[in-house]
C-alpha cells in the first residue's frame, strides 16, 4: 500500500502542523546542498527561485532558449484565490469544497485544502513582484468568475494572466542567477534520472545546441516539466511540451496516477485541416459573457447570424440551468461533443459550436466587451480572419490539461526518495477534473509555498549523507542508455517521420481514449498502439546530425508518448466508472450524465512500470473523505 | 498555392551561411507560416535532407520563441503578429519569400533560423526585477494602485522577449526591450525603490551585451508583435539621466 503521509490533525490544521514540525536546516548547511530543478514554468521557476533565496544551490534546466518561454506563459484566464474581496461568500473552505467537487471526489482532502489555504499568500506574492493584476477604479484588485463556481475569486491580468505570473517567477529566478545561487541550463533536455542506492541523485541531460551529453548530480531532483496533453498531437499545448522527463522517471520506479484523466477544454478553435499542428485555446473567461449554442436542427447550413433565436439550442443553459454557460469544463466539453455527434455542429468541418457575444454587446456595449476580451477577439481574427464582434466565434473541445502525472505524497515527493514532482507534472490536487484558474494556482503554490518546506524537510537527512559525484557508476550506466537510444534513432534507415507517428497516435487516442471511452475502444487502442510502437522502432526516419536537430528531439519524445499512450488506455480500461474527464460510455445515466462508482473506485490508481512489453502493475491509494460527503456532482 | 522560398541555411555559430532555394507546392491558405515550414521539412526528410531548424513553441504568439525575418520584415508582413500567428492567406500564389534569422551581433545564429537570445536574459538578470523574496509580501490590497497605472504597467509588461525590435533596428538596439521592463517596474509603487539602481545596471548590461544605441528611428514599435510604445525608451532615457545626476 502506498502512503500519502498526510499529517495528523483537523483538515484546517494539517498544513500548519506540518510546517510546525518539519525539519529545519541551518543557513550554513544550506549552501552545501544542491537541488536540480527541471522545467522553468511557474512551478519550476518559483521553486528554484524560492529554494535559492533560502540558500540552496540550484541548477535549473529547460529545453527552451530562455526560462521565460515555458508554457505557463500561455495561460490566459486567471488564478483563483479565496480572498473574498468581492464579499460574495467565498472562503478557504468553500474554495476547497468547489475544487474537491469539481474534481469529482477523486483527490485528497488534505492536499486540496492546502491549495485553497495557500492561495491567499500567492496573490500577495505576485503583487509584490509587480504582476499587474486587473484593478478597479478605486485601486483595489478586481475579480471575475470562472467555470464550476458561483463566486468571483479569479484574479486576472487581461487575457494574459499566465504570462504575467510567468514573468514574475522568471524575474525572481533571474534575480537568483545574478545572486549566484541559480545556474541555468537553457536548451537542455533531461533524458534520464540517475539513482544511487534507491534515491534520486541526478540527471543526464542533452545540450540541444552542441549535442553534448552531460551528467549533473544533486541531493534532490525536482521535476516541474508540465503536462503531457500533447500526446494527442493536436492540443492547446506548446509544440515542445512532452512527457519524457516524467516518463523516464516512471521507468526508474516512480508511480504514475490518473494517467488517462485529461481535460478537454471546451473553448478552443476547431481543427480546420490535416496539416494543422495546434488547437488554439480561447480563454474560458469568454464564457462569462458569451453564450454557447448550436442550431436546433441537425445539418443546418444557414449563415449563423440568419438562424433565428427560437431555432438556436443554448444547450448548456438548457441542460444545466444553475451554472449554464459557466458549467465545468468536462461537462461543457462533453455536452459539445454530444451535440456535434448528433449532427448539430457548425463550421466547415461541422466540428464546432457557437460562442455568441451579441447579447452581451447589446447589454454592456461593444467598448466594454472590447476592454474585457480585446486581445482574444484580435487573436481570433488573426487566426481565422473573422470579426467575432459581428458573428459568433466557432469553438470546439481540445486536449488541454493533464490531471494525471507522477504520483506524489503530501510532500510532493514521488515514490522515489529525493524525486519531487510539482505543478502539472504531478497528480495531486485536481482529481478527475480541474476547475478553471486552478492550474496557475497549483503550479505557483507548489513552487513558492509547498516545496520550499517539504524539500528542506527531505534534505535535512542529506547533510551527513555521503556526497555523490558524477563519477559514480550509476551516471555512466544512465549515460550509456541515453547514448544508445540517440545513436539508434540516428542510424535507423526507416521512411516515416516522427511527426507522422505522433499524429497517428494522437488520432487513435482522441477516438478511443479521448472525451469518451469504452472497454472495447480501449482494448483496441492498446493493440493498435503496440503495433504502432513496433513500426516506430523500425520505420522511423531521422535526418541531420547529433547537434541541433529538432527531429532527433521529437523522436525521443514520440517514443515516450507511445508508451504513455498505452498506459493511458490501461488506466482508463481498469477504472469501470465515469468520473470527471474520464467518461466511460458504459457508465452513464439515461440523460447522459456520468455515473461514479464510490463503492469500488474511490481510490487513486498508481501504476508501476514493469518493463518493456509487460503489463503495468496497479497500486491503490484509498481516498478517505473525513470532511466532505460524497454526493452526485450536479450542476443542474 | 505554390511558393518559391529562399531560406537561410547555416551549420553552426562558426560557419558561414547561405540562402538556399526551395519550391513548396500544395500550401493551403489556412496553414500557419510555421505549418508551411513543417510541410517543407516533411518533404526534406523524405529526401533524406537535414530539416530547416527554427525556434517555435506555443503557437499563440505569447512565448516569444518564434521569430524570423520574412521578406525583410520581423515576423512577416502583418503588424502586431508573431510568426506563429501569421497565416498563408497573407501570401500570394507564386510569390517568392525570403526567410532569414533575426540578425544582430548580440544574437549569434546557432543553426539555420535558430539564434542565441541569452543577451535578453542577462539584461533581466542585471536588475529587471523587484526584490521581493517569497514570504516577504504584504497583503495585496494594502497598496491600492490606480486602474490606469496598472493598465499602463501591463502595456509595458506585455513584452514577449522575441527580439523583433533588435532584429529590425539598424543599430541592433535593445532599447525597446530594456525600456519596456524599466517602465513596467517603475510605474508600480512596488518597483520604485530600486528604480535608480535598476536603470543604470540594465542600460550598462544592454551595452555590454553588444546591442547598439537607439537613434530614434522607431522601427522597433512598428515591428513589435505586442505593439509596445517607443515612449518607454523616452522614459528610460529620462530615468537613466536622472539616476546619473542623483547618484551619490
Amino acid at each position: 500500500m502506498i502512503d500519502a503521509k498526510i499529517p495528523e490533525g483537523n483538515l484546517a490544521e494539517k498544513w500548519s502542523n506540518y510546517k510546525d514540525s518539519s525539519k529545519l536546516i541551518n543557513p550554513a548547511n544550506r549552501k552545501k546542498l544542491d537541488v536540480i530543478v527541471v522545467g522553468t514554468g511557474l512551478a519550476g521557476s518559483s521553486c528554484a527561485a524560492t529554494l535559492a533565496e533560502q540558500g540552496y544551490n540550484i541548477k535549473s534546466f529547460c529545453f527552451q532558449d530562455s526560462a521565460r518561454r515555458a508554457h505557463s506563459v500561455a495561460a490566459q484566464g486567471g488564478v483563483n484565490a479565496a480572498k473574498n474581496y468581492k464579499n460574495d461568500g467565498d472562503s478557504v473552505y468553500r474554495m476547497f469544497y468547489d475544487t474537491i467537487k469539481g474534481g469529482d471526489f477523486r483527490s485528497r482532502e488534505a492536499n486540496v485544502y492546502r491549495l485553497a489555504e495557500c492561495s491567499l499568500a500567492l496573490i500577495d506574492q505576485a503583487v509584490a513582484q509587480g504582476v499587474p493584476f486587473a484593478r478597479e477604479y478605486g485601486g483595489y484588485l478586481n475579480n471575475r468568475s470562472f467555470g464550476g463556481v458561483q463566486v468571483s475569486r479569479t484574479f486576472y491580468a487581461r487575457g494574459q494572466t499566465g504570462q504575467q505570473l510567468m514573468i514574475g517567477a522568471y524575474q525572481a529566478l533571474m534575480r537568483q542567477v545574478s545572486a549566484g545561487k541559480v545556474k541555468t541550463y537553457t536548451r537542455h533536455e533531461m533524458l534520464d534520472l540517475v539513482m544511487v542506492d534507491g534515491k534520486a541523485r541526478g540527471i543526464i541531460a542533452r545540450n540541444l545546441e552542441t549535442g553534448e551529453i552531460e551528467r549533473h548530480s544533486a541531493n534532490a531532483v525536482v521535476l516541474a516539466t508540465g503536462g503531457y496533453g500533447k500526446v494527442y498531437y493536436l492540443s492547446t499545448l506548446a509544440m515542445g511540451c512532452n512527457t519524457s522527463a516524467i516518463w523516464r522517471a516512471h521507468k526508474k520506479g516512480a508511480l504514475m496516477s490518473g494517467v488517462s484523466w485529461i481535460q478537454f477544454h471546451p473553448t478552443c478553435l476547431p481543427q480546420i485541416g490535416e496539416t494543422q499542428s495546434k488547437l488554439t485555446l480561447m480563454s474560458e473567461s469568454l464564457r462569462n459573457d458569451g453564450r454557447i449554442w448550436v442550431p436546433k436542427k441537425a445539418g443546418d447550413d444557414r449563415v449563423l447570424n440568419d438562424i433565428p433565436e427560437e431555432e438556436r439550442d443554448y444547450y448548456l443553459e438548457r441542460r444545466y440551468p444553475t451554472f449554464g454557460n459557466l458549467s465545468p469544463r468536462d461537462i461543457s466539453s462533453r455536452a459539445a461533443k454530444e451535440r456535434i455527434d448528433a449532427g448539430c455542429g457548425v463550421g466547415p468541418m461541422k466540428n464546432a459550436v457557437c460562442l455568441d457575444f451579441s447579447k452581451a454587446i447589446k447589454e454592456q456595449s461593444l467598448a466594454k466587451i472590447e476592454e474585457k476580451y480585446g486581445n482574444l477577439f484580435r487573436m481570433y481574427d488573426k487566426i481565422n480572419g473573422v470579426d467575432a464582434y459581428k458573428e459568433p466565434m466557432l469553438i470546439s473541445p481540445a486536449a488541454h490539461f493533464t490531471m494525471g502525472g507522477l504520483w506524489v505524497d503530501y510532500n510532493l515527493m514521488t515514490t522515489i526518495p529525493g524525486l519531487f514532482a510539482l505543478g502539472e507534472a504531478n497528480f495531486s490536487d485536481h482529481g478527475a477534473n480541474r476547475l478553471g484558474a486552478n492550474s496557475l494556482l497549483q503550479s505557483c503554490v507548489d513552487g513558492y509555498f509547498i516545496a520550499p518546506y517539504t524539500i528542506p524537510n527531505y534534505l535535512s537527512g542529506e547533510i551527513k549523507a555521503e556526497k555523490v559525484t558524477t563519477d559514480h557508476p550509476a551516471f555512466a550506466e544512465a549515460e550509456k542508455v541515453v547514448r544508445e537510444q540517440l545513436e539508434r534513432f540516428l542510424n535507423l534507415k526507416g521512411r516515416i517521420s516522427a511527426d507522422h507517428f505522433h499524429k497517428t497516435l494522437g488520432k487513435l487516442l482522441y477516438d478511443k481514449c479521448g472525451l469518451s471511452r469504452t472497454k472495447e475502444s480501449l482494448e483496441q487502442a492498446i493493440v493498435e498502439i503496440k503495433a504502432l510502437k513496433r513500426s516506430f522502432d523500425y520505420e522511423l526516419k531521422i535526418t541531420g546530425d547529433d547537434q541541433v536537430n529538432s527531429e532527433l528531439e521529437k523522436a525521443g519524445r514520440v517514443s515516450d508518448f507511445l508508451k504513455l499512450g498505452e498506459l493511458m488506455c490501461y488506466d482508463a480500461l481498469q477504472r469501470e466508472e465515469s468520473c470527471g474527464a474520464h467518461f466511460r460510455e458504459e457508465y452513464q445515466t439515461a440523460d447522459g450524465e456520468a455515473v461514479r462508482n464510490d463503492e469500488d473506485f474511490c481510490y487513486v490508481s498508481a501504476w508501476e512500470w514493469k518493463g518493456e512489453g509487460e503489463q503495468p502493475e496497479l497500486h491503490k491509494e484509498p481516498l478517505v473523505f473525513d470532511t466532505v460527503k460524497l454526493i452526485v456532482r450536479s450542476y443542474k | 498555392m505554390k511558393l518559391y522560398l529562399k531560406v537561410w541555411r547555416q551549420e553552426n555559430r562558426a560557419s558561414k551561411g547561405d540562402m538556399v532555394s526551395y519550391v513548396v507546392e500544395g500550401i493551403s491558405e489556412h496553414m500557419s507560416f510555421l505549418e508551411m515550414l513543417d510541410l517543407l521539412n516533411e518533404r526534406l526528410i523524405q529526401k533524406g535532407e537535414r530539416v530547416i531548424e527554427f525556434d517555435h513553441d506555443c503557437g499563440e504568439g505569447i512565448c516569444g520563441a518564434c521569430g524570423m525575418m520574412i521578406n525583410g520584415r520581423a515576423h512577416g508582413p502583418l503588424s502586431g503578429t508573431t510568426t506563429c500567428q501569421l497565416h498563408m492567406r497573407s501570401f500570394k500564389d507564386g510569390e517568392t519569400v525570403y526567410i532569414e534569422p533575426f540578425r544582430a551581433a548580440a544574437f549569434p545564429v546557432l543553426r539555420d533560423l535558430k539564434i542565441d537570445r541569452s543577451g535578453f536574459d542577462h539584461i533581466i538578470q542585471s536588475g529587471g526585477y523587484i526584490s521581493a523574496s517569497t514570504g516577504q509580501a504584504p497583503e495585496s490590497n494594502s497598496i491600492p494602485i490606480a486602474h490606469e497605472t496598472t493598465e499602463a504597467a501591463f502595456d509595458a509588461a506585455a513584452c514577449i522577449g522575441c527580439g523583433a525590435c533588435v532584429a529590425t533596428c539598424k543599430n541592433s538596439s535593445a532599447a525597446l526591450f530594456t525600456s519596456a521592463k524599466i517602465s513596467h517596474l517603475i510605474l508600480l509603487p512596488q518597483g520604485k525603490l530600486e528604480a535608480a539602481d535598476r536603470v543604470i545596471k540594465m542600460v550598462s548590461q544592454m551595452d555590454a551585451e553588444g546591442f547598439g544605441h537607439c537613434s530614434n528611428t522607431e522601427a522597433c514599435e512598428v515591428e513589435c508583435p505586442q505593439e509596445i510604445s517607443v515612449l518607454h525608451i523616452g522614459r528610460m532615457n529620462y530615468q537613466y539621466n536622472k539616476a546619473l545626476i542623483l547618484r551619490k
